[in-house]
């Protein structure tokens, strides 16, 4: 056991750093420490945390400055006289102390059209291949942590932008019903359009803070603005589209925007 | 133990003044990005405005910075689609059709971006680090929307490539007085080109254009094989822009100096 000195926030958006020296055993991880910090010297210290294995994306903070999961931080990869910081996910309100405001995650992911599968098939008619399976299967691995959305300069360093732009997490939803074998909507002008997708400049944060290591620029994003390419500003494909070499678009989803045509 | 007010709930995101609390040293791959786009930028600059010591007849050697050499002045040799009835005046490269369209396909290719928005734009600079920037429109103003023509340069660029695998092939038979033969400059140009290729075809928009477009890979499954397979290369995307940047150099650096008298050919065989 070893005393480390921690540097907490306290309090909300105008809260300040404080600082406490706290124990550490050999094998813990910052939550632990957090915990402790709890449980011998500061009982209102507001933590969301929930099932400390890295499967809930309950307890993202910034350690050091890095988006992390505070339950996979092992306290040995600092040195023994470092102090760590702990401060609040920065691109989201504080609530309190550790605990952001995290609902502009759920807005966003209302706003995406959900599943539209084809009307004359019922859910006993679907088959996938595995392949395709696969390749849905890496997006499904998201917790929902939000430290992609958090670290995403976009609307981290540029809050004004936050209103028309959804984040690395929501455009990897739209890229994955976009993929999806037996969806029958077009996602690629509201991608563009309404969820931002112009704003990325595919710096690559996101896939870097990702903790269940999903390849969210490689696999979702670029895939999705070259789909938007397709759809907007390929000539080749769209005089393919007129002439029958390409496939016709596919219905624009409903009830969405100004992109509600298919009634 | 601090003691400090945490009673208080609300109030916006929290107001940290530091641009960036991380203590690591983010900032060295920015730097070293930096410094190794303006090494190739200002060395491929002099060697393209240069307009001399291109071209070594004795092996059929040509740099890949003036292929295809289309200016008047190429020699004749050198000239793959013939020669444009006009000389090109001072500082102007003989391979004109070729170089934009690599530029373009560099500038315009996924990786390089985050290259340069992040270490010359500081969009951001690193992860986590507060951009210098008061306002974002990323890329969806009219001039950044070239960027979604890069499938359109891959596209160039491939056949490009097409080029240098022939300048590579053909100067293995032209050994010392003619016939097969193979120098240390041969081998240099077969690297070179296996890293171009490599860098061409693990580009994001071959693997679109191959098979990530599709809906279904199920349904495909041969182009569902070309697109695991693009996708693996895919993977090493930023190794191989920049092992091909580097090939690129020391091709046609090798070239230049042997071109230039400065050294001879090491030969091993014929």
């Amino acid at each position: 056991m070893s005393e480390r000195v921690f540097r907490v926030w306290r309090g909300s958006g105008e809260g300040e750093l404080a600082e406490y020296r706290v124990e550490a055993n050999e094998g813990e991880v910052v939550l632990d420490v957090l915990h402790r910090l709890q449980a011998t010297q500061t009982p209102d210290l507001a933590v969301r945390w929930n099932c400390k294995a890295g499967k809930c994306g309950s307890c993202s903070v910034e350690i050091n400055g890095r988006p992390k999961l505070s339950c996979m931080t092992r306290m040995s990869v600092f040195d023994e006289d470092e102090t760590v910081t702990v401060t609040p996910m920065r691109t989201f309100p504080v609530i309190r102390d550790l605990v952001c405001d995290v609902s502009y995650n759920y807005q966003k992911a209302r706003e995406i059209p959900s599943f539209t599968p084809d009307p004359e098939k019922s859910p006993g008619d679907f088959r996938m291949w595995q392949e395709d399976v696969q390749r849905q299967q890496e997006f499904r691995k998201c917790i929902e942590c939000f430290l992609c959305n958090n670290v995403c300069h976009v609307i981290r360093d540029h809050e004004e932008n936050k209103e028309h732009f959804s984040g690395p997490r929501y455009l990897m939803r739209v890229a994955e019903l976009e993929m999806h074998p037996e969806d029958t909507a077009d996602r690629r002008l509201i991608a563009q359009d309404e969820f931002g997708l112009g704003y990325c400049n595919i710096t690559k944060c996101c896939t870097d803070v990702c903790p269940e290591n999903i390849h969210i620029t490689d696999n979702a994003l670029i895939p999705l603005k070259e789909r938007v390419a397709d759809r907007k500003y390929d000539p080749l494909v769209w005089l393919g589209s007129k002439i029958g070499v390409r496939p016709k678009d596919t219905p624009p989803v409903p009830n969405v925007g100004s992109h509600s045509d298919r009634t | 133990m601090a003691s400090t007010d945490s009673t208080q709930t609300g109030g916006g995101r929290a107001h940290i003044p530091r641009r960036t609390l991380r203590t690591d040293r983010w900032w060295v791959g920015p730097l070293l990005t930096t410094l190794g786009l303006a090494t190739f930028v200002v060395y491929a600059t002099l060697r393209v405005f240069q307009q001399d010591h291109y071209w070594v007849p004795e092996y059929h050697y040509l740099t890949p910075f003036y292929s295809p050499c289309v200016a008047q002045q190429c020699a004749p040799e050198a000239a793959l689609f013939g020669r444009l009835p006009v000389e090109f005046p001072p500082l102007v490269p003989y391979a004109l059709v070729s170089l934009p369209i690599l530029l373009l396909f560099r500038l315009t290719c996924y990786y390089y971006r985050k290259a340069y928005y992040r270490s010359i734009w500081l969009s951001p600079p690193a992860c986590a680090v507060r951009e210098p920037h008061r306002a974002y429109t990323g890329e969806t103003r009219p001039l950044m929307r070239l960027q979604n023509g890069h499938r359109y340069f891959f596209y160039a660029a491939a056949l490009i490539s097409l080029v240098n695998t022939w300048d590579m092939l053909i100067a293995f038979f032209h050994g010392t007085g003619g016939g097969f033969g193979v120098g240390l400059g041969n081998i240099i140009m077969l690297v070179n080109v296996v890293m171009l290729w490599t860098y061409t075809l693990s580009c994001h928009s071959c693997r679109h254009v191959f098979g990530g477009r599709l809906r279904s890979f199920g349904t495909h499954p041969v182009r569902y094989w070309m697109w695991s397979r693009i996708s693996t290369l895919n993977n090493r995307h930023m190794l191989y822009a920049w092992l091909s940047l580097a090939t690129l150099m020391i091709t046609d650096a090798y070239i230049a100096l042997i071109a230039s008298g400065t050294i001879e050919d090491l030969r091993i065989l014929n």
